[in-house]
């Protein structure tokens, strides 16, 4: 069980959120001029990342305000959140083993 | 318990009576070391607003008669009203539920220049009173808060959930709690609660 921060409410259990996907996907803006692919590339289409990844999440049961958490999709390990708006922390992850090619 | 209101409602050409029971209605009433009860129907204001705005909070202050909570999980109190802090924008005020209507109408002119949202809640929650001396091994069993009287004090206030229900929880002092509830769960966390105190005793 995670033990995540709200940036409003505080440390909370991981049953009072939930988690929604990566973080910082930016709708395009010139949607009338998007291709097929490039919707496809927008709607469903992640990045996937072994180590670091920042995802969005929603205090369900407490203040239902959206924000973003760091966090290792290796070790589980919660590096912190912030609100929305707000630039993604840089992060190093000695914890992720080298991905084997 | 049983009906909480008797409210006489013009209908057209006849004048029709509106009963509205509660939610807890047909459950008995919980006592013994530890008590459960359903408090009388309490009238409930959900305020939106931006706290950074000094006038919105200055005015809100001047309404209800204490200072708006911008702390998070606390509660302010005057008189019969209680203020909750909900989240950052967001609180819920209690009052007796025939002050509803004026407190409503007072909120809505005085911040008519401001930015907000005022909205009548009263019928969409119900307050359980949860007391004894076993109260937090109780809330244990379905809430995974960290309720340890050094975490969790007196005062404080917070919305959680218990079981799969969400709920806002209220501790008046270290063996009475408040939880307030939506109508259509109130049943699911009676019996939930009953359980626990089952699980307890034995």
């Amino acid at each position: 069980m995670l033990v995540i921060e709200c940036p409003w409410c505080g440390k909370r259990d991981q049953t009072e959120f939930s988690c929604h996907g990566e973080a910082h996907i930016a709708r395009p803006l010139n949607t009338e001029e998007l291709s097929e692919e490039e919707w496809g590339n927008y709607v469903f289409f992640r990045s996937n990342t072994k180590g670091v990844h920042y995802e969005r999440w929603v205090h369900d049961h407490g203040c239902r305000r959206w924000f973003n958490v760091a966090r290792n999709t290796h070790s589980d390990h919660i590096y912190g959140s912030y609100k929305p708006g707000e630039a993604a922390p840089t992060i190093d992850a000695p914890d992720t083993p080298e991905a084997k090619s | 318990m049983g009906d909480q209101q008797s409210d006489v409602v013009n209908g057209g050409e006849k004048d029709v009576t509106i009963k509205t029971t509660s939610p807890a209605y047909n459950r008995q009433r919980i006592e013994g070391d530890n008590t459960l009860i359903e408090l009388p129907w309490i009238g409930k204001i959900n305020l939106r607003g931006n706290a950074e705005n000094k006038r919105f909070i200055e005015k809100v202050a001047a309404v209800v008669g204490c200072a708006l909570p911008v702390e998070a999980n606390t509660q302010e109190q005057h008189k019969s009203i209680t203020v909750f802090w909900l989240g950052p924008d967001e609180w819920l005020i209690h009052c007796e539920i025939d002050a509803v209507a004026e407190l409503m109408e007072k909120i809505k002119s005085d911040l008519s220049s401001i930015h907000h949202a005022v909205t009548d809640v009263s019928d969409y929650y119900t307050v359980l009173q949860l007391q004894g001396p076993d109260v937090t091994a109780l809330l244990r069993k379905g809430c995974p808060l960290d309720l340890h009287p050094e975490v969790f004090k007196s005062s404080h206030c917070t919305q959680t959930r218990f079981g799969h229900a969400s709920v806002l929880l209220h501790k008046l002092d270290k063996s009475t709690f408040n939880i307030q509830i939506r109508w259509s769960y109130t049943e699911y966390l009676w019996d939930y609660l009953v359980s626990a105190m089952d699980a307890i005793d034995r």
